[in-house]
């Protein structure tokens, strides 16, 4: 494959710094007990959703993950309402209802990230199944970790779009801890990418800190999809810096050259160390991108600040859609 | 009017409404060409073909959560559970996904889904294909509980399922199956939280679900040979719950007696009569009454499963130390 231009490049550029600063800035503002609950960030694994959901429409769908944040920046969801549901306020995606675990967005057809792990399997094949039925072109994306890999989910829901050969492509993020059991110790055959072959379905491993890479077998497998050819599988090797949750250092089962082994293979920099070695670009343009996310994050995180709490007066509603 | 059987009438429903609707499909095991394990979609085939009658592997979660995202999507599947028992396999996608997405999405997403199958004892089905669990779907917000008695019944109530946005689950007995009773010709529908009075009484309200309204009315009979006059409510949906037909009942009649095939702990009888007592106290003579299955699995040499299952005379009985009282 030949290299993308310039503006594109750039744009994954720009996409995998909005997830790097939005969850950073998410870190930060956890800490400082601006955000509730539990989250689980994506720092260190953005050229997974940045190069897959790089050649999805507005149409298509997406299943996530518990540590689904960068899913739906990367599927176009406006970091402001992402950044207020983490705050729990009312102008978030979900209204304040779902939080960091319980991300949804009609419109930019993110059908939730979820607090049970695999459960962003049977939401992109089921909306694969739905984009067939209906006769539309529009494909889906299933998003899950290593853990989720081991769920009997994936069994189920990788034989079934074989044999109905949908539109969907999964995507397995292995970040190389299911929370803190190692994916050597829990994967018979330490390869997902391998398990493919069982459910007839072409599976590919790819370096997950290359967006390019993963932009290419992206592509290739979305096509497919597109085409009506079926399902692919696609195993990114990635790695995430921080633990499992914010709270979990993430030393207690690894170490910290491992750690520090994967951060200098960091997807961020491999890419701006491509664009400037190629000269395809200068490094002012890549503080400019920086400056400007800055400015972006700091407008979600002044958006969300100045959010409304939920009222709790209609705590009630909403339970069904036609109501009891 | 014609008289069809209960599992007629369930195969009209969907058929009727599969036509009517293009966005309904149907995922089951057996419910293509074989036209259901119980006849509940023979016939349908050669209208509908595979692209709308899906004959699935045995994947229950795998398909379900399918189900619950293409309901999502636009379309509205009906998935054919076959024995209410396999749903345990599906259960983190009804509760965690189905019931509750549409409130934690913040209303941006609908789940119409129908899940329905069979339940209940009295086949010696054994411990894997007897399961009554519709009071634990009860318990979680987002889930409609549909638990028709009658041919009529099921057939309206079903229709509404499938018209309906949410996620609704539809029990069904086996032991109903071959039933038959009046079912007009013509189209017609019957809402959810409209509990019926199948037989008026004036001395004890039997409030009776599914199989148990044939057992109640059979009850209601015996007892008018000994003077006493019970009236049996059948509640029809659990989710929603008629409150007012049925405390009017109570209230009518002083005294109340739960009979249902489920398991009592925090069941429908224990719903009824906190009901009762928080809002019909004052109207009691005696204390309230529930009749379940015994809380032991299901057992299957039939000796052994009539002596769980509640009996005419465990009914008669209760009701006759009640009105010594």
């Amino acid at each position: 494959m030949g290299l993308p231009d310039k503006d594109f490049l750039l744009a994954l550029y720009r996409q995998m710094l909005v997830i790097r600063r939005f969850e950073e800035t998410a870190a930060r503002t956890y800490r400082e007990g601006h955000i509730p609950g539990f989250i689980h960030l994506y720092i260190g694994e953005e050229a997974v959703a940045t190069g897959v959901c790089a050649h999805l429409t507005k149409e298509d769908y997406v299943g996530s993950t518990h540590r689904g944040h960068a899913h739906a920046l990367a599927k176009g969801v406006p970091l402001r309402v992402v950044m207020a549901e983490l705050w729990g306020r009312s102008t978030g995606c979900s209204g304040g209802r779902g939080g960091s675990m319980h991300l949804y967005s009609r419109e930019y057809g993110l059908l939730g990230t979820n607090g049970i792990v695999g459960y962003g399997i049977p939401l992109g094949a089921g909306a694969a199944f739905s984009a067939r039925y209906r006769g539309t072109s529009q494909v889906a994306v299933a998003f899950f970790g290593d853990g989720g890999a081991n769920i009997g989910c994936f069994h189920e829901v990788l034989n079934l779009a074989s044999i109905w050969r949908l539109p969907v492509v999964f995507v397995c993020e292995n970040n190389l801890y299911a929370t803190e059991l190692s994916f050597l110790k829990a994967t018979a055959g330490q390869s997902i990418a391998a398990r493919a072959a069982s459910y007839a379905m072409p599976g590919v491993e790819v370096d997950g800190q290359d967006v390019l890479a993963v932009y290419e077998a992206a592509g290739e497998a979305i096509a497919r999809a597109r085409a009506g050819d079926g399902p692919t599988l696609i195993e990114c090797r990635t790695y995430r810096y921080h633990g499992h949750h914010e709270g979990d250092p993430g030393t207690d089962y690894r170490t910290q050259e491992e750690i520090e082994a994967w951060k200098k293979r960091d997807p961020i920099q491999l890419l701006a160390k491509r664009l400037l070695g190629d000269e395809i670009a200068t490094q002012g343009e890549l503080d400019q991108i920086g400056s400007e996310v800055v400015t972006l994050i700091q407008d979600a995180i002044d958006f969300s600040a100045q959010s409304p709490w939920p009222s709790p007066q209609d705590v009630a509603t909403g339970v069904f859609a036609n109501p009891i | 009017m014609r008289e069809i059987r209960y599992i007629d009438a369930v195969r009209e429903a969907q058929w009727e409404e599969m036509r009517r609707d293009e966005a309904i499909f149907m995922f089951g095991e057996g419910i293509g060409p074989r036209g259901g394990c119980f006849t509940q979609t023979r016939g349908m085939w050669p209208e509908f073909g595979e692209k709308r009658l899906i004959d699935t592997p045995l994947s229950e979660m795998g398909f379900t959560g399918i189900a619950i995202a293409a309901a999502m999507t636009g379309l509205r599947p009906i998935v054919d559970i076959m024995f209410w028992d396999f749903a345990y396999e599906a259960i983190g996608q009804i509760i965690n996904q189905a019931a509750r997405i549409h409130y934690m999405s913040n209303g941006q997403f609908k789940v119409p889904v129908v899940i329905r199958g069979t339940i209940g004892v009295g086949q010696s089905a054994g411990g894997h294909h007897s399961c009554r669990s519709y009071p634990l779907y009860t318990q979680m917000p987002g889930l409609k509980v549909v638990i028709p008695a009658t041919p009529y019944d099921v057939k309206g109530l079903l229709k509404t399922a499938i018209r309906d946005d949410d996620p609704v689950l539809v029990f069904e007995h086996k032991g109903l199956f071959n039933t038959t009773g009046p079912v007009p010709e013509e189209e017609y529908t019957v809402p959810f939280g409209q509990a019926v009075v199948r037989r008026e009484g004036t001395d004890v309200t039997l409030v009776a679900t599914s199989r148990m309204v044939l057992l109640a009315l059979e009850a209601a009979e015996a007892l008018a040979n000994e003077g006493i006059s019970a009236e049996v409510v059948d509640p029809r949906t659990l989710v929603p719950l008629d409150k007012e037909t049925i405390l009017g009942s109570i209230r009518k009649t002083s005294r109340v007696v739960v009979v249902d095939e489920a398991y009592s702990p925090c069941g429908v009888g224990a719903e009824i009569a906190a009901l009762a007592a928080d809002e019909a106290f004052y109207y009691l003579d005696a204390p309230i009454k529930r009749v379940h299955t015994l809380s032991v699995p299901t057992p299957s040499s039939p000796p052994l499963e009539q002596a769980v299952v509640p009996s005419l005379e465990r009914v008669v009985g209760t009701v006759r130390e009640m009105m010594r009282q």
